[in-house]
């Protein structure tokens, strides 16, 4: 009998530890350690690679942690991203349109897309406390029908910068638009480390760390508290005398700020504004990777974010480098697509406590 | 008594104006953009005509999850990919015509049952959310679809016709012609009738009688006890598991037999269209079918035959018309090919919205009368 405890103690050790890091967490995290390890022998060169997997991460993390107030608040995860990207974007051109050139055109584009994630957010928050229970499937499609909008207001909307619209009509943006000149880069040159071909672009992980912190200390705060409140039981929260759809609005408006910011982010390390029909599936990278870092459905912390969106970015770069050495076969976007759709529908089948 | 009923005609009323407000709108939309597009009625009518054999199966296998209360099934794109892996076998085999035709449904019949049955598992899990659960199997399975079509056909499933293998060895060429088969169906009872002030116009007379038969089957399917149990699901949960209802067992067969029509469908309309795009076909059939649905005055938890039809001229009649409209107006064609998409996710999100709201109202009003039941008790 007493080793029968302590043989279930020690699986229960075990078990525990996977039920904490979860079973595809660890299968991803082990298959990229895998990668990781292959990566000399079949000739790729490993400080390029995790090179590649820093900047990505820098590009990728404030549109990851804009995930968190909106899964706090108990809103579910964000697909209604893309929202926030087109103010990001309206802010972006804006500010080209403007005439700002260098570091002050990355500022600019903060401070003009603001109002617009406040409004877009306000609008976007006061539907989503109509639908409560419905969060996730009409925020997908807000974000959809809001994309195809946008596709015709680009072309429409009177931009004269020759920088950005076609050359041949004078008028309507082009697809893709170049930051040079403007803020490519501006965050990762910002004390940026060279070593070899290992590179840590410093600025744009600053960046991140500070609005990460911002979050950090933001839900620790008495408002932070109350929106978790929401989040974990909404009931409990009324009772206590927390304004839950305040709270709620609250939590998408910054979600919706941090997506705008994000994509800046995302566009300075890129070096290239994208517009028309690509912010569309730029929701479900951004959900995934905050899943494979440990989130569920109402539950997410900073570390989440981190952890997430580096096991996410590092599948994402060392996958087609080392399968092409490897079988000279590139399948890295089916990979792709099978581990991040396949951590979505993880989530959503996990029973979550405290679900409406 | 007499003010009990005039509250439902009222409720009636309002249920009847928010029914009718998308295709309504819809009407309006098209009234204006017709003339604007110049295109001739003769054109117009046959488009609509061949729109209409080409989709109206595919938007009629989304009835049946609807019915068992699972809401829209963004799942449907599974079907549509057991169809398209069907017809690939059937073209690489060279059997042509109808025979082929028929041969890609036998084969993409146990395909469907079994991502059907994988997706209602699924679903069961996650009971509440089938919608964004269903939409995200989708990709999944998409994923899954690429990893068969572009690595494992021709590497492990043998394919022997160079026409359709990529250059490389294995693997499926982007676009897969159906010359063999195209417009076969339709075409197997040729008909064109002259319609005064129209002209003449072609009717796909096989295509329509297979959908009349389907249409059939789902009024049929509504009497039987399997029909009448997945209402009752859909009506209430708890209350059909009471009476002995196999819930669990009622959905996962719901969406089986919708993800096997939907191949049915997806197969009927490739012969139609006579190519196979490999890898994007079935990517925004879903999407084009839910909203022409939705336009047709369906919503998440009702919608009828009628519906069906309704939407595929409505929603066609726009898709047709826009981009032309668009030009003559801005002289910018591309603005037209982005409204009818936008229209298409706009008429979605609506619905959906309205679905949610309406939940939540009948949710509140529930407790609300519980809760004066419960005072009267006390009182």
């Amino acid at each position: 009998m007493n080793e029968k405890t302590i043989e279930k103690k020690e699986k229960g050790a075990f078990g525990k530890f996977v039920d904490s890091f979860g079973l595809p967490r660890l299968i991803i995290a082990l298959f990229l350690l895998l990668l990781l390890i292959l990566a000399p022998f079949v000739g790729a060169d490993l400080p390029t690679q995790i090179s590649n997997i820093i900047a990505r991460f820098s590009w990728n993390g404030v549109l990851v942690l804009a995930m968190v107030p909106m899964v706090h608040s108990g809103c579910g995860l964000n697909f209604g991203l893309p929202l926030g990207i087109i103010s990001g974007l309206l802010g972006a051109t804006l500010s080209i349109e403007f005439g700002f050139t260098g570091p002050v055109s990355f500022l600019m584009a903060i401070l003009i897309s603001t109002p617009f994630a406040l409004v877009f957010g306000t609008g976007y928050g006061w539907l989503l406390n109509r639908i409560k229970g419905g969060e996730m499937m009409i925020a997908t499609y807000v974000g959809f029908s809001s994309v195809s909008l946008m596709c015709m207001m680009w072309l429409i909307l009177p931009y004269k910068s020759p920088n950005m619209v076609w050359g041949m009509a004078g008028k309507g943006l082009r697809t893709t638009i170049s930051l040079e000149g403007y803020y490519d880069q501006v965050l990762a040159n910002f004390l940026a480390i060279r070593i070899g071909n290992f590179e840590i672009p410093t600025g744009t992980l600053l960046f991140f760390a500070v609005l990460a912190l911002a979050i950090w200390a933001f839900l620790h705060t008495k408002t932070g508290t109350a929106m978790t409140a929401v989040g974990s039981n909404p009931v409990f929260a009324r009772a206590a005398g927390i304004n839950v759809d305040r709270i709620r609005m609250l939590s998408v408006i910054m979600s919706t700020w941090l997506a705008a910011v994000g994509i800046l982010v995302y566009e300075q390390g890129f070096g290239f504004i994208q517009l028309y029909m690509a912010p569309f599936y730029m929701a479900l990278p951004a959900v995934s990777a905050i899943l494979i870092g440990g989130a569920s459905v109402n539950k997410a912390s900073i570390m989440n974010v981190i952890i997430g969106t580096i096991l996410f970015q590092g599948i994402v770069t060392m996958t087609p480098t080392v399968m092409n050495n490897m079988i000279h076969m590139d399948m890295s976007e089916v990979i792709r697509i099978i581990v991040s759709n396949g951590m979505i529908l993880y989530a959503l089948t996990r029973k979550t406590e405290g679900s409406r | 008594m007499n003010k009990t009923s005039k509250k439902k005609v009222n409720t009636d009323m309002g249920e009847l104006m928010r029914r009718g407000s998308v295709p309504l709108m819809f009407i309006l939309i098209c009234a204006v953009c017709i003339p604007l597009s110049g295109l001739s009625p003769n054109m117009l009518v046959n488009e609509i005509v061949t729109r209409m054999g080409r989709n109206a199966f595919l938007i009629l296998s989304l009835l049946i999850p609807i019915m068992a209360g699972m809401g829209l099934n963004f799942g449907m794109t599974l079907g549509a990919m057991a169809g398209e892996i069907g017809l690939i076998l059937v073209s690489d085999w060279q059997i042509v015509g109808i025979p082929g035709m028929v041969l890609a449904m036998i084969i993409s019949v146990p395909i469907s049952v079994l991502l059907g049955f994988f997706c209602g598992k699924i679903l069961n899990m996650a009971k509440g959310r089938e919608m964004i659960t269903s939409y995200i199997i989708s990709y999944f399975i998409n994923g899954i679809y690429q990893l068969v079509v572009l690595y494992l056909m021709g590497s492990v499933i043998p394919i022997r016709h160079t026409s359709i293998k990529l250059p490389r060895g294995y693997g499926i060429r982007n676009t897969v012609s159906l010359l063999n088969m195209r417009q076969m169906l339709d075409n197997l009872i040729p008909l064109r009738i002259t319609l005064p002030g129209v002209g003449e116009v072609k009717i796909p007379v096989m295509t329509f009688i297979v959908i009349a038969v389907l249409c059939f089957f789902i009024v049929w399917f509504r009497r039987t006890k399997l029909g009448q149990d997945m209402r009752a699901v859909g009506q209430d949960l708890g209350v059909s598991r009471d009476s002995g209802i196999n819930v669990e067992r009622t959905r996962i067969l719901s969406i089986i037999i919708s993800t096997v029509l939907a191949g049915f469908g997806m197969i009927i309309y490739l012969q139609n269209m006579g190519n196979i795009a490999t890898y994007s076909s079935h990517s925004q059939i879903g999407m084009f079918c839910i909203a022409a649905l939705l336009v047709g005055g369906a919503s998440v938890d009702k919608a009828s035959i009628g519906n069906v039809f309704l939407g595929v001229v409505l929603f066609h009649l726009m898709f047709i018309v826009a981009p032309r409209a668009g030009a003559a107006i801005t002289g910018d064609s591309m603005i037209g090919e982005y409204f009818r998409v936008f229209v298409s996710y706009a008429v979605i999100t609506v619905a959906l919205v309205m679905y949610e709201t309406n939940k939540r109202r009948a949710k509140s009003r529930e407790s609300e009368r519980l809760r004066e039941a419960q005072m009267e008790e006390e009182g």
